[in-house]
């Protein structure tokens, strides 16, 4: 029978079935992070439940982080406390851990596809909802609460029931300032927040296939934004040369007999999918969000829906905004570019092109927070630093940061965000914070401008 | 895990869509490393202000509405994985929660709590949603066994699905890693044979 990418590697992973029941799934790749750790390593402690394969989980730090002087003690009590749990439970189970200041360091889900560690055919999961950004791999990724952490520590395995399929479709070319995060949004504004729930989806057409393995990842990412459990990209060429030659990547006659293994996995041609979407790419411009859900996004030239309905009203009524409003010129005092959907190196590239020769407008204060240690190298190597400096930006060091807030890098009460990041949710980004979910080139242009602009007529 | 099968109960209705865990937990109360206290902030910036002046307005902070079961709008529990929403909701004390819709990672994250997620069509949620506005001392029974949930005393109910493995666990108040270690022999012996 005709088989998806997402069946191929699902079925490989079956180590048994409960009748009328779920599916033992084994799980290659474990990561695990500081936030939802602690109380799965309590209970295997309780229960006197060794860690069955620690050489298959890798932790590192990076919800909880402070993104400037890491080099310092942690001044919260409650972080700090955290992260020496996590050194701890990792130290007592002989897990690889990659914590502060590490040169690995970094977003779990910005490491683990540099290192190599993340390819394609795997099963990979983390108590992390964004876990789906490494189905950019054609890899099976997908976030877990924290007692199923506990059952993979136990078992390297978890029961689950096996998802309907869906496929989403973009052909074409794509529109100048249009980029991955941009067709994600735009993707999600038209199927709304829970048109994947109980779905496992997969990016198909030529605007994927032409993608950097980085846009896929912003792509992949955003996948649990519209409710599904992850999505997945078939690996080909642009996939295998990322992987090749990254440190913990399969090394020469490895890696090609890996190769001819992974150019088995794309979809069957006569596979049948649950549902199918299908997008024009030329549809497609750059994309912000007005409202508290990652659905609730427009192209930048267009004004709010006029919606009738309470849930909607309430959601513009939070963030400041009427029906019917455009949101160009609208003053931004907050910009934050980072989170593992938008912290790679492309999308310093994609900033600093635009930032080059240019000043940051005066009443903006602007996070650039790479998403980890290599990233943040690069970006000195290849001196978008001094570009970003120049035009009087402050680089910070690695980690989740304003994405979710659990730090100190917070919006403060009421004020706008232009913000990289993945959510939109009332306070989010800090108890009263106003977020518009944007592109990397969309940020960099809220930054210096002030405002909000409309890209596509000023590249034009 | 506690053991669930059947419960009568008045309802707090919460008749909003798309509610999702960071609002039934912000992540500035995620720094704690045990499954205590969660239940003390849930809700936290709905039910207080920036203060930390109760919001009167709010729902739960409204004394005419109590109980263990929550019905709640729409699209219930979308976004971050956390299982701290499933923490922070029976830390409040809430048993069930009602919904037309959840979203996965939540659902999963309830059971695997003895926090049952009850999936209703949108229609017995209106009418369900209505009866307990009205008249907050309205009886709700769900029951596990039967997979019914039931406003009592009136001829509305309804039949709800549920996994049958799950519906073993929360019954017995048995969790996925006892089976899972069960199955350790199996594990290994994948191990060994995996084809990939
Ligand atoms: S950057 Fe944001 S979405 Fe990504 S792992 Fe960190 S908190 Fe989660």
């Amino acid at each position: 029978m005709a088989k998806t990418l997402f069946d191929k590697v699902w079925d490989a992973h079956v180590v048994d079935a409960i009748e009328n029941g779920p599916q033992i799934l084994y799980i290659d790749k474990h990561l695990i992070h500081e936030v939802t750790s602690p109380q799965a390593f309590n209970e295997l402690k309780q229960r006197n439940i060794p860690v069955f394969r620690p050489d298959q989980i890798v932790a590192t730090a990076d919800h909880n982080t402070p993104t400037l002087n890491q080099h310092l003690p942690i001044k919260d009590e409650l972080s700090r406390n955290q992260l020496e749990q996590l050194s701890k439970n990792c130290a007592e189970n002989n897990i690889t851990l990659y914590e502060l200041g590490h040169k690995y360091n970094g977003i779990v889900h910005v490491i683990a596809p540099e290192l190599g560690i993340t390819q394609p055919g795997m099963t990979i999961v983390c108590g992390d909802s964004h876990t789906s950004t490494h189905g950019a791999f054609g890899t099976i990724a997908f976030g877990i609460g924290t007692s199923q952490v506990a059952q993979v520590f136990a078992s390297q395995s978890l029961l689950l029931t096996k998802p309907k399929s869906l496929r989403v479709n973009v052909n074409g070319k794509l529109n100048k300032g249009v980029l991955p995060k941009d067709v994600i949004l735009y993707i999600i504004s038209q199927v709304g927040t829970n048109a994947g729930t109980g779905y496992f989806c997969e990016y198909a057409g030529d605007v994927f296939e032409n993608m950097s393995m980085e846009g896929r990842m912003t792509v992949c990412n955003m996948s649990i934004e519209m409710g599904a459990r992850g999505g997945m990209i078939a690996p080909d060429e642009t996939t295998f040369n990322y992987i090749k030659g990254r440190e913990f990547a399969p090394k020469g006659e490895e890696f090609d007999k890996k190769v001819a293994y992974w150019k088995t996995l794309p979809s069957d041609k006569e596979a049948k999918f649950d549902k199918e979407y299908t997008f024009k790419a030329e549809d497609i411009e750059p994309m912000i969000t007005f409202g508290t859900n990652p659905g609730m996004g427009m192209s930048v030239s267009e004004t709010i829906p006029k919606t009738n309905d309470t849930s909607f009203e309430k959601s513009l009524d939070y963030m400041g905004f009427k029906k019917g409003e455009s949101l160009i010129n609208k003053p931004i005092n907050y910009v934050f570019l980072g989170s593992c959907t938008n912290s790679r190196i492309e999308d310093f590239r994609e900033a600093a092109k635009y930032i080059k020769g240019k000043k940051k407008a005066e009443n903006v204060t602007a996070w650039l927070v790479p998403g980890s240690k290599q990233v943040e190298a690069q970006i000195i190597d290849e001196g978008l630093k001094s570009i970003f400096e120049d035009a009087g930006f402050e680089l910070r060091q690695p980690g989740c940061s304003a994405c979710l807030a659990m730090n100190e890098d917070k919006i403060p009460q009421g004020e706008y965000c232009v913000s990289t990041s993945n959510r939109n949710f009332e306070g989010r980004q800090g108890q009263g914070a106003k977020t518009i979910l944007a592109s990397p080139l969309m940020a960099a242009a809220t930054a210096i401008e002030g405002k909000i602009i409309n890209i596509s007529q000023q590249l034009n | 895990m506690q053991k669930f099968t059947k419960l009568v109960s008045t309802a707090i209705p919460f008749d909003i869509e798309n509610v999702d865990t960071d609002q039934i937990i912000p992540a500035r109360f995620l720094k704690a490393t045990d499954r205590e206290g969660f239940g003390d902030n849930v809700f936290r910036d709905w039910r207080f202000d920036k203060n930390g002046n109760i919001n009167p307005d709010f729902i739960l902070n409204n004394s005419t509405y109590s109980g263990s079961i929550l019905v709640a709008g729409n699209n219930f529990g979308c976004g971050s994985s956390r299982e701290h929403a499933a923490w922070a909701l029976s830390g409040f004390g809430f048993q069930v929660i009602v919904s037309s819709f959840f979203a996965d990672i939540f659902k999963g994250n309830a059971l695997n709590n003895g926090l049952l997620p009850v999936q209703v069509s949108p229609e017995f949620l209106k009418i369900l949603l209505a009866k307990i506005t009205e008249k907050p001392d309205t009886k709700v029974i769900v029951n596990l066994e039967q997979q019914m949930i039931s406003i009592y005393e009136t001829d509305f109910k309804e039949s709800f699905e549920i996994d049958a493995y799950k519906k073993t666990c929360m019954i017995n108040g048995y969790d996925d890693i006892d089976y899972l270690l069960s199955k350790k022999e199996s594990i290994e012996a994948f191990e060994k044979q995996k084809t990939y």
